[in-house]
C-alpha cells in the first residue's frame, strides 16, 4: 500500500508533533481543533507519553512553561479564545527564553465568536499577543502536508531560538482531509544545558525564570532577544510565489485564503489578467524582502483574508506603500468565494486601465 | 445488491461514512425506494450531510439533521424526528453514525428499535490509508469499539480505503488484502468496495460502488 495516510489537517499536527520528538502534551478542548487533543489522547499512553486535558487554558500553558523549562519538546493546543487565555503564559515562556510548541486553529471572533474558520488572530500572532516587547515565529500552512512539515519545523525553530513558535492555521485547515507523508523527519539535537534539570549537586545550578529586579538588566536582555529576532527576520523568513514572473497583480494571502486564491488566479488569468501571488509561510518573520522586491514589478497588490484586514498592514510596511493595496475579504467565520477573488481582481485590473 | 429497510455506516471517523450514506440514499432512491437519510453525527463541527441538502432535495430523499448542523452552535444535538426512521417502516432510512465509539454512542437511544424490528444492515466504512486503522487488527479495534457505544453489531464492511482526491485504482487495488483480512478477523462479509467515480471502473474489482463526490471550497485545480 502507498507510504502516504489520509489524514485530517489536526491529526497531522498531532501525528508530526510525536514523530519530532514531543511526549508531553496539555490541552483543553475547543472546537474547531480538539482532534490534536483526541489524537494525542489515544496515542500518548501507548508510548509512554503524557497527555493531560488541564483544568483551564492558563493551566495548560503553564504546564507547557514547566515542562520546557526541564528540557523536554512539549506543546499545546487550542483555537482563538483559548489563545487568547494562553497570552499570558505565552509571554512567559518568551521572557524566560523558552521552546515551546503552540498551536492556534482559528476560529471568528472577536469574543466567544463562532466555530468557522478564521484568520483573524493575525495580530495576535504576529506582533506578540501577550503583554511585553517580544514575537513567536509564527507559521501558516496552506495544505494537511504543510500542516505536518511545519511542525517539524516549528519544534526545530523554536528549540534552535529558544522562543515560541506558532502554528497559525484556520478552521478549515485543522477538519479537511488530505493524503500525507510522515516519517522522513530526524529530529535534530539542541543543546539544552540550560535545563533545570537537577544539579547532582555538580554544576551550578540553572535558573529559568521571566522576572528581573533589576531594570538595566532587563533592558539589555530585551535588547539581547531582538539581536537574536534580527537573526531570525533576516534567515527564516518563507514564501510561495505562484505565477509571479509577469505578474501586474499581486495577492497576498496565506492559509485557506491562499487555496482559494489560486483557483481564482487560474481564471484571471484565462481571461489575459496578469496575476501571481506570494503566499507567506512564516507570518512572523514576514517575507518583507519578497514584497519588496515585488513592489518592483508589480503596479498593485490585494490583499485576500478571512478577517477585517490584518496582513494588509504588513503588505503595506513591506512595499513602503509603493503600490495601491486593496483587500478582498470575509470575516466572523465566513471564507471567500472564488468567483468574490476573481471580481476583485478584475476590479483592480479596471484599475489599472484607467 | 440486496438492502435492508434501515442502512446504518459507521466505523472510524474520517473513513468517507457521509459521502458513501448520501451515495447509497441516492442509489436507493434510484432504485425506486422511498428514501430518508439521518446525520447522527454529534462530533464534526464541518463537512455534513447537511453539505448535501440541496443535492437531496433534488432528487427527493428526506435529510434530518441537527438544526445546528453548520452553524455556530456547537451542540452535540439530534433532532426528534431522528425516531420517525426506526419507528416507521414506510421509508428506506440511510442512518450516518458519527464517528468511532464517541460517534456511535449517539447510536444507542434507536438500538432498540432497530434490533426489534431486525430489518438492518450496519456497515463498517473501512479506509486503510487512515493512520489509526492502517491495518485491519487497528480496524477491528475500532469496530468492537463502536459495537460496545451503539449496541448493535456490524454486519458487513465497506471497503473504502482511500486518499482522498489523489487516490487512484492502483490504491484501491493495494488495500483489498486489508480488507480481506479484516473479513477474515471479523467473519463479516465485505459489501462493496467504494471509490471516487473518476478513477472508475477499475479492473478486476466486481463489488465496486462509485461514488460521486462533492467538490470542496478548498481543492485547488491548478
Amino acid at each position: 500500500m502507498s507510504d502516504k495516510v489520509l489524514m485530517k489537517g489536526n491529526e497531522a499536527i498531532a501525528e508530526a508533533a510525536i514523530q519530532a520528538g514531543c511526549r508531553h502534551y496539555f490541552g483543553y478542548p475547543i472546537t474547531p481543533q480538539t482532534e490534536i487533543a483526541a489524537y494525542m489522547a489515544k496515542r500518548m499512553p501507548k508510548i509512554g507519553g503524557t497527555f493531560l486535558q488541564a483544568e483551564s487554558e492558563v493551566a495548560a500553558i503553564n504546564m507547557v512553561y514547566g515542562t520546557s523549562s526541564a528540557g523536554f519538546r512539549v506543546m499545546t493546543s487550542s483555537s482563538s479564545p483559548g489563545i487568547s487565555l494562553k497570552s499570558e503564559g505565552i509571554s512567559y515562556i518568551a521572557g524566560a527564553d523558552l521552546p515551546a510548541f503552540i498551536v492556534n486553529v482559528q476560529r471568528g471572533g472577536p469574543g466567544l465568536g463562532g466555530i468557522q474558520p478564521s484568520q483573524s488572530d493575525y495580530f495576535q500572532a504576529t506582533r506578540g499577543g501577550g503583554h511585553g516587547d517580544y514575537h513567536v515565529i509564527a507559521l501558516a500552512p496552506a495544505s494537511v502536508q504543510e500542516m505536518a512539515d511545519l511542525t517539524f519545523k516549528g519544534f526545530d525553530l523554536a528549540d534552535e531560538y529558544r522562543m515560541p513558535a506558532m502554528i497559525l492555521a484556520d478552521g478549515t485547515m485543522g477538519q479537511m482531509m488530505e493524503p500525507v507523508t510522515l516519517g522522513n523527519y530526524v529530529p535534530k539535537q539542541f543543546d539544552k544545558s540550560w535545563a533545570v534539570t537537577g544539579t547532582k549537586m555538580q554544576r551550578k545550578h540553572n535558573i529559568v525564570n521571566s522576572l528581573y529586579l533589576n531594570p538595566e538588566e532587563l533592558e539589555r536582555i530585551n535588547f539581547e532577544r531582538f539581536e537574536r529576532y534580527k537573526v531570525i527576520e533576516e534567515k527564516e523568513a518563507m514564501a510561495e510565489e505562484y505565477l509571479m514572473e509577469d505578474a501586474e497583480i499581486c495577492i497576498a494571502a496565506f492559509g485557506i485564503a491562499a487555496r482559494v486564491s489560486k483557483n481564482a488566479i487560474v481564471a484571471a488569468r484565462a481571461q489575459g489578467i496578469k496575476v501571481g501571488m506570494i503566499r507567506p509561510i512564516t507570518l512572523w518573520p514576514f517575507p518583507k524582502k519578497i514584497f519588496a522586491a515585488a513592489a518592483d514589478k508589480c503596479r498593485a497588490f490585494l490583499s485576500v483574508e478571512l478577517s477585517m484586514g490584518q496582513m494588509i498592514e504588513d503588505v503595506e510596511l513591506a512595499t513602503k506603500c509603493r503600490r495601491p493595496v486593496t483587500l478582498c475579504n470575509r470575516a466572523g467565520g465566513m471564507i471567500p468565494s472564488p468567483e468574490q477573488v476573481l471580481a476583485a481582481i478584475q476590479s483592480v485590473a479596471g484599475g489599472l486601465k484607467k | 445488491m440486496e438492502s435492508k429497510r434501515v442502512t446504518l455506516f459507521a466505523g472510524h471517523y474520517g473513513s468517507g461514512k457521509t459521502n458513501i450514506a448520501v451515495n447509497y440514499a441516492l442509489w436507493l432512491k434510484k432504485s425506486g425506494k422511498p428514501t430518508a437519510i439521518a446525520d447522527l453525527d454529534i462530533v464534526n463541527p464541518y463537512f455534513r450531510t447537511k453539505d448535501s441538502k440541496k443535492l437531496l432535495d433534488e432528487n427527493g430523499i428526506e435529510l434530518i439533521a441537527s438544526a445546528f448542523a453548520n452553524t455556530n452552535v456547537d451542540f452535540p444535538a439530534l433532532p426528534a424526528e431522528t425516531y420517525s426512521l426506526v419507528m416507521r417502516d414506510d421509508v428506506y432510512a440511510v442512518i450516518d453514525v458519527g464517528g468511532d465509539d464517541r460517534g456511535a454512542l449517539a447510536l444507542g437511544r434507536y438500538t432498540p428499535f432497530i434490533l426489534a424490528e431486525n430489518n438492518y444492515e450496519m456497515l463498517f466504512v473501512a479506509n486503510g490509508y487512515r493512520p489509526l486503522t492502517r491495518t485491519a487488527e487497528e480496524a477491528l479495534e475500532v469496530m468492537r469499539e463502536i459495537e460496545a457505544a451503539g449496541g448493535i453489531p456490524f454486519t458487513a464492511i465497506v471497503n473504502n480505503s482511500n486518499l482522498g482526491r489523489e487516490t487512484t485504482a492502483e490504491d484501491l487495488l493495494a488495500s483489498r488484502a486489508f480488507a480481506e483480512r479484516l473479513s477474515v478477523l471479523s467473519g463479516l462479509p465485505i459489501k462493496f468496495t467504494s471509490a471516487d467515480e473518476r478513477i472508475c471502473p477499475i479492473g478486476g474489482v466486481e463489488d465496486l460502488f462509485p461514488l460521486s463526490l462533492a467538490e470542496r471550497y478548498y481543492d485547488v485545480n491548478d
